[in-house]
């Protein structure tokens, strides 16, 4: 398959009308939609941020703005660096060097937790239910600024009885929007797969975030469930959040993402609104490899795996 | 064979302050492994500094009772920040190789003779009971009834010994319902979990640290009052005995390490009466009564097995919890 193939495929052809569609959010950039294009009103600013491991550099991202109250989807092949830019904005992996704001504020060596009280909340590619704790509980630890969560507060329950029942509500109002409201007093560990990732992502609201971070929210996830999971993620835009996640289902990311970011090696190669990404070449050459219409031989599996990628992109555009 | 003596040796045991002690270090062991899942190897060394510090705090420096308590609280929570300062913020299993190690640093620094003068060495400390005893309200006699008839220090050593267990009890089974207790729960389940939604974890398995220590170390001072403080009793064997209470009564659980110390505590009296007097009585020929003394141990240890491995939960624990354990 050549670059050629793929921009005629590209053509657009009539597209099938979708059961529920999505409202995009337009106009979020200033400028020519590029890799670190500025944005109107962005949330998060990361500026020359390094990780490598060893001699591999994982991530090396020059600029790069997410946009206020928009779907940003960050796409890539594996290896591109995306969950480890992930774990950098938030916390986890501290960067060699480099600096990022959210809201405007730096968040260079701030821990995991008070990024997170920030009100920038993230999930994980596996999923981090807690398994021996029951849902409610589960969903009680994600609430801010509980009083009995200090020690010696703790042992007066007449100072957080209150404050513990406000979050029951809050918690039960969210679990029945997630249906998730009959597991209530179950293990978390008896949740099946997608049931973990919507309590997680329910988990994740009780704090009130302004960002909400899912890496990879549908991996492992099956059909049925994915649709409900779409639509939580597009009410969270519609609730005032803005959501940046990771994904690979490209057919997930084209329905609900209002901007798309694609890393390739570290480095952001490309971004824009999602149908126009997906033309660019720089995005087929991050997938397909540089030199896809060479024979360099290439593993057939993973280029094979590559290409069916490109198609369903290609596929979906029609 | 006397039945009755091995019977009413063995009821002695159920309420006797090392009883009692060893339910405390348990519960402190709980907190530690059972809620949040820290591998704590070193409960011996929290034990040894409660001892120590109450013993040399009288001896040495004459201070009364609640100083002496006092004191060796502070050392154990100076000991919990020493080691969980480094430790804590790496992965799990760190903390067991550096607790086991401290808590054996701690034994043999007891040990040395370079301090002898005041740590007694290898002979340990006695003679630190005077100020404890002079606190019984208890007129001289006996109290109780059957096996648990004692003279009025022990009774009061016990009534002090097990109201401590209660209260601590009582407080750990409050903590561990609260908000705090979820947050250290989540931690033994998955710390980045917690960390994500907003709280400092390592200030959480610091606190936790700190708590289980200072639950460990008054039940150090507990197993010294009817004893003399020896450096040798300190050992990791002790840790292990304590960890062996706790997953026999359940490892999240309050009422699990005080009756798993009952049950332990009865078993090992059973088995020393009953094999003593078996080797006597020559029902045990190839077996001398010094190897008897031994024995012992070895059928605690079946009758531990036992339970394990059909009730692996523990007497108290949750089953369900463990359909799921990963």
């Amino acid at each position: 398959m050549s670059a050629n193939a793929v921009s005629q495929a590209a053509a657009p052809l009539e597209p099938p009308v979708p059961t529920k569609k999505p409202v995009k959010t337009t106009g979020l950039h200033i400028g020519e939609a590029g890799p670190g294009c500025a944005k109107v009103d962005p949330i998060l600013v990361v500026d020359n941020v390094r990780r490598t491991f060893g001699g591999l550099t994982a991530v090396d991202v020059a600029h790069l703005e997410v946009p206020r109250g928009a779907i940003t989807a960050l796409i890539g092949p594996n290896g591109a660096g995306k969950t480890t830019l992930f774990n950098l904005l938030t916390g986890f992996d501290k960067p060699n060097d480099g600096k990022w704001t959210f809201d405007g504020r730096s968040l260079a060596g701030v821990p995991a937790y008070k990024v997170a009280r920030m009100g920038q909340i993230r999930t994980f590619q596996l999923t981090k239910a807690l398994g021996l704790l029951t849902v409610m509980d589960n969903m009680l630890l994600g609430a801010k600024g509980q009083t009995g969560e200090n020690m010696f507060r703790a042992l007066m329950p007449f100072l957080w009885r209150n404050q513990e029942e406000e979050n029951r509500a809050k918690a039960l109002d969210l679990l029945t929007r997630f249906k998730l409201e009959t597991k209530k007093n179950d293990y978390a560990a008896s949740l099946s797969g997608g049931q973990r990732k919507l309590l997680e992502m329910a988990r994740a609201l009780m704090s009130d975030p302004t960002l909400v971070m899912l890496d990879e929210p549908m991996a492992g996830v099956n059909p049925a469930l994915t649709q409900s999971l779409l639509d939580h993620i597009l009410n969270l835009k519609s609730q005032g959040m803005t959501v940046l996640f990771v994904e690979h289902d490209m057919h997930m990311v084209r329905h609900i993402a209002d901007w798309v970011i694609v890393m390739a090696e570290g480095k952001v190669v490309a971004e824009g609104d999602p149908h126009e990404v997906m033309q660019n070449p720089a995005v087929i050459d991050a997938y397909l490899g540089q030199h896809h219409d060479e024979d360099i031989g290439v593993d057939p599996d993973t280029e094979t795996e590559h290409v069916s990628a490109i198609k369903e992109l290609l596929d979906d555009e029609r | 064979m006397d039945w009755g003596a091995i019977f009413s040796n063995a009821a002695v045991e159920l309420i006797s302050p090392t009883t009692a002690a060893y339910a405390l270090a348990a519960l402190g062991l709980a907190v530690h492994f059972g809620y949040t899942g820290l591998l704590n190897f070193g409960q011996a060394g929290f034990m040894a500094l409660g001892a120590y510090g109450y013993a040399i705090s009288i001896l040495t420096f004459g201070f009364p009772v609640w100083g002496a308590f006092l004191v060796g609280v502070g050392a154990s929570v100076i000991f919990a920040l020493i080691l969980g300062i480094p430790t804590l913020r790496l992965r799990a299993d760190y903390l067991a190789i550096v607790t086991i190690a401290a808590a054996e640093i701690v034994r043999l620094l007891f040990t040395t003779n370079t301090y002898a003068s005041v740590t007694g060495s290898a002979n340990g400390l006695s003679g630190y009971k005077n100020e404890f005893a002079a606190l019984n309200p208890l007129a001289d006699g006996t109290y109780g009834f059957g096996p648990f008839t004692n003279n009025a220090y022990d009774t009061w050593l016990r009534i002090v010994a097990w109201s401590i267990v209660i209260l601590a009890a009582l407080l750990v089974w409050q903590i561990m319902r609260s908000p705090w207790g979820r947050v250290i729960k989540g931690i033994r389940e998955d710390e980045d979990a917690v960390r994500a939604l907003g709280k400092n974890v390592y200030a959480y398995k610091m606190q936790s640290l700190i708590f289980g220590g200072v639950l460990g170390t008054i039940a150090g001072m507990i197993f010294a009052l009817p004893r003399a403080v020896v450096p040798s009793n300190y050992q990791t064997t002790l840790t292990f005995f304590i960890y062996a209470i706790l997953l026999l009564g359940g490892a999240a659980t309050v009422l699990g390490p005080i009756i798993g110390s009952m049950i332990f505590w009865v078993l090992l009296s059973f088995f020393s009466g009953f094999v003593a007097r078996a080797v006597e009585a020559g029902w045990l020929p190839f077996m001398t009564s010094i190897q008897g003394g031994q024995l012992r141990f070895i059928l605690v240890g079946v009758a531990i097995m036992l339970i394990v491995i059909f009730r692996p939960q523990g007497v108290f624990g949750n089953k369900k919890e463990l359909a799921f354990v990963r």
